[in-house]
């Protein structure tokens, strides 16, 4: 009787083992079920915030030197 | 300069950078689980520090060569890029550090010492200051031609510092950082030893992030040349 227990508990206990890499607890259940898009959108607002002050002063600079070779010229 | 091909192409690969950073299969390694996402970031930050450290270095060679003020003025933006996207790496390192190197079971300030014997911050926080220095450099000397001519030679010095101080010596220690003695691999470098999945979206970042700091550092010159050429028109 007490080999059989022995050898349940064992086998139980093994299972164990498979926390070590199968689960490296990702971030699976919660962000898989639609929260990682609002990450992905969050992030994505952020850049595109900075691209187009980007693309404001690129063209600013963009009019002055047109203003200053043209002035240049006169 | 006004060229946008490459402008476009810098805002398409960030945004793929953001979407797959976030979305793609990643290895499940533990210790580091969802962090290891970090590599298009924190990783990127550095590598795009490299080259716009490496363009400056070449523009200032390039002065040396010429004596035309104008490459002068790329050598110190560029540099100036170089140094804002070094304190980002360094930033996100300390966050990224903060969740993964911190022991669990003490209180985050007690890491701290252990975290700071780190050889790689340490190399790089020696490189950003000797960059720092030669702005400090710069703004100490009036005449505009020495400036130029010191500042170059210094660069030159500064980049080649970068070498030993963030890459070599911080491999040859104990380190957290993969690659330290007693540990195996170069992920950043070696491109076999990094896993596919990740590498399809590691290399786009990098050149991403790169073309912003360009793109940045070209919208600086662009003001110095402009300001520039009032200053001689008055």
């Amino acid at each position: 009787m007490k080999k059989i227990q022995l050898t349940i508990l064992f086998v139980f206990l093994s299972i164990l083992s498979f926390a070590q890499e199968r689960g490296a607890e990702m971030a699976d259940i919660m962000r898989k079920e639609g929260k990682i898009y609002v990450v992905v959108a969050v992030i994505l607002t952020i850049l595109a915030g900075i691209i187009f002050y980007l693309i404001r002063l690129d063209n600013k600079i963009s009019r002055l030197e047109k203003e200053n070779s043209q002035s240049k010229n006169l | 300069m006004n060229k946008w091909w490459w402008k476009i192409l810098a805002i398409v690969l960030l945004v793929y950078t953001i979407i797959a950073g976030f979305l793609s299969s990643v290895p499940r390694v533990s210790v580091l689980n969802e962090t290891i996402r970090n590599l298009y970031f924190h990783v990127c930050m550095w590598f795009s520090m490299m080259i716009l450290f490496t363009v400056s270095v070449i523009h200032a060679i390039k002065y040396l060569r010429s004596t035309n003020l104008r490459s002068d003025i790329l050598s110190r933006q560029y540099a100036v890029v170089g140094i804002v996207f070094g304190l980002l790496g360094y930033i996100t390192g300390a966050i990224w550090a903060s969740y993964t190197w911190v022991d669990p079971n003490k209180s985050a300030f007690e890491s701290f010492g252990a975290i700071a014997r780190e050889p790689k911050l340490i190399g790089a926080a020696i490189a950003l200051l000797i960059y720092f220095a030669y702005l400090v450099l710069r703004d100490s000397i009036q005449d505009i031609d020495k400036k130029a001519r010191i500042s170059s030679v210094y660069n030159i010095f500064a980049f080649a510092f970068l070498f030993p101080s963030i890459w070599i010596i911080p491999r040859l220690l104990p380190s957290l950082h993969p690659g330290g003695e007693g540990s195996d691999g170069n992920p950043g470098l070696n491109y076999k030893e990094l896993a596919p999945n990740m590498r399809i979206v590691f290399y786009p970042a990098i050149i991403g992030w790169t073309l912003l700091g360009v793109w940045i550092a070209t919208l600086k010159v662009r003001l110095s040349f402009l300001k520039e050429k009032t200053l001689l028109n008055r």
